[in-house]
């Protein structure tokens, strides 16, 4: 009883054969951590009083209304929903509502086991984002694989596809572990400098070791 | 309450229209030659008095000497169930299809294509269904790694 295949079935065989291919060329670039992005908390020299006269000014209002990205992918979503509903309320913090959309995020927040087949779409949310852009990895899982970090499926932490700037241990964490993730990304925050994106532009990210990872 | 039907009696009916299709019942399940499987499933599905017009799960197993598919049946005229067994060899997993009874059996049969790779013979889109395309192997073989 052998069905003859429509032409979709045959255009959606292509897209399954892209895909899978896609899939494997990312596990193999993948197998190494990429470095968290905190190249700016290294101690330095200081930066002059006018540039950090606008530092203050910017991470204030930056950190101070970080718009988070909810990426729900598995059990750490039920904690990170009362983390913004009225109980725990992570609006105190300048966090307000999740965005439904990428392009109107600051903060991804990876909640949950990571699979390489999802891989691919949260690399690609992350890079819809418009800078600047945080991530935090939240839960035993999205920061190492967890239980599953030997999985035939499964990324053993998100930081091999997308950069991680805090890590929020647990399993799940409680709202306020995530919490305290959020002060501990608003200190981050507020030791970076516009010099490396303003001054500097696009010539800092010519420098080993400056400029945003991507 | 759903009431399960007795193994051995729904063996005799299938036995009497398709001899050599029963190759073992108990009180809870009826085991099937996987080459039989269709026949027997068009029987139980059609037979006044059975009409098993509901397949709640397909499962599937490996006892590493064999690999086995489980079909649990219900009759939602009648309030009964059945358990339905296939065995097949790991040399050989094929079992035919039952996509064309119970067209809820597409994605669980493709699943069980993927993770346990049991070719199921006569399924309009067997393809990998979990894993992507180029994955090696079958995850949840207990030979797997």
């Amino acid at each position: 009883m052998e069905v003859e295949k429509p032409g979709f079935a045959l255009f959606l065989e292509g897209m399954d054969q892209t895909e899978g291919k896609e899939i494997e060329e990312l596990i193999a670039r993948s197998q190494q951590p990429l470095p968290d992005p905190d190249e700016w908390l290294e101690p330095g020299p200081k930066p002059n009083l006018l540039v950090t006269t606008i530092d203050k000014v910017f991470n204030w209002g930056r950190h101070y209304s970080v718009w988070p990205f909810g990426s729900g992918l598995a059990c750490c979503a039920m904690e990170m929903v009362p983390t913004a509903a009225s109980r725990f309320d992570q609006a105190r913090f300048g966090m307000e509502i999740f965005r439904a959309s990428p392009r109107q995020a600051d903060l991804l927040i990876v909640a949950g086991t990571l699979t390489w087949k999802m891989a691919r779409a949260l690399r690609l949310l992350y890079d819809q984002m418009a800078e600047p852009k945080w991530v935090v990895a939240m839960g035993a899982c999205a920061i190492s694989g967890g239980t599953f970090a030997h999985s035939y499926s499964v990324v053993p932490g998100v930081n091999r596809v997308i950069p991680v700037d805090v890590y929020v241990p647990g399993c799940p964490p409680r709202p306020e572990a995530l919490l305290y993730g959020f002060m501990q990304l608003h200190q981050k925050i507020e030791r970076r400098s516009v010099r490396e994106e303003f001054i500097l532009g696009d010539l800092g990210k010519l420098i080993p070791g400056k400029g945003k990872q991507s | 309450m759903t009431k399960p039907l007795v193994g051995q009696d729904v063996a005799e009916l299938i036995a009497e229209h398709i001899p050599q299709a029963v190759v073992e019942a108990s009180d809870e399940w009826v085991i099937i030659r996987p080459d039989l499987l269709l026949q027997v499933a068009q029987f139980l599905k059609a037979t006044p008095g059975l009409e098993f017009n509901y397949l709640n799960c397909i499962t599937g197993v490996d006892y590493l000497d064999y690999l086995e598919v489980v079909y649990h049946l219900t009759s939602m005229e009648h309030n009964h169930s059945l358990v339905l067994k296939v065995r097949c060899s790991r040399e050989k997993p094929e079992v035919t299809s039952v996509v064309s009874v119970w067209r809820g059996a597409d994605l669980q049969e493709r699943e069980i294509f993927d993770l346990l790779g049991i070719t199921f013979v006569g399924h309009p889109n067997l393809k990998r269904i979990f894993m992507w395309e180029g994955f090696k192997g079958h995850p949840l073989r207990r030979d797997y790694l």
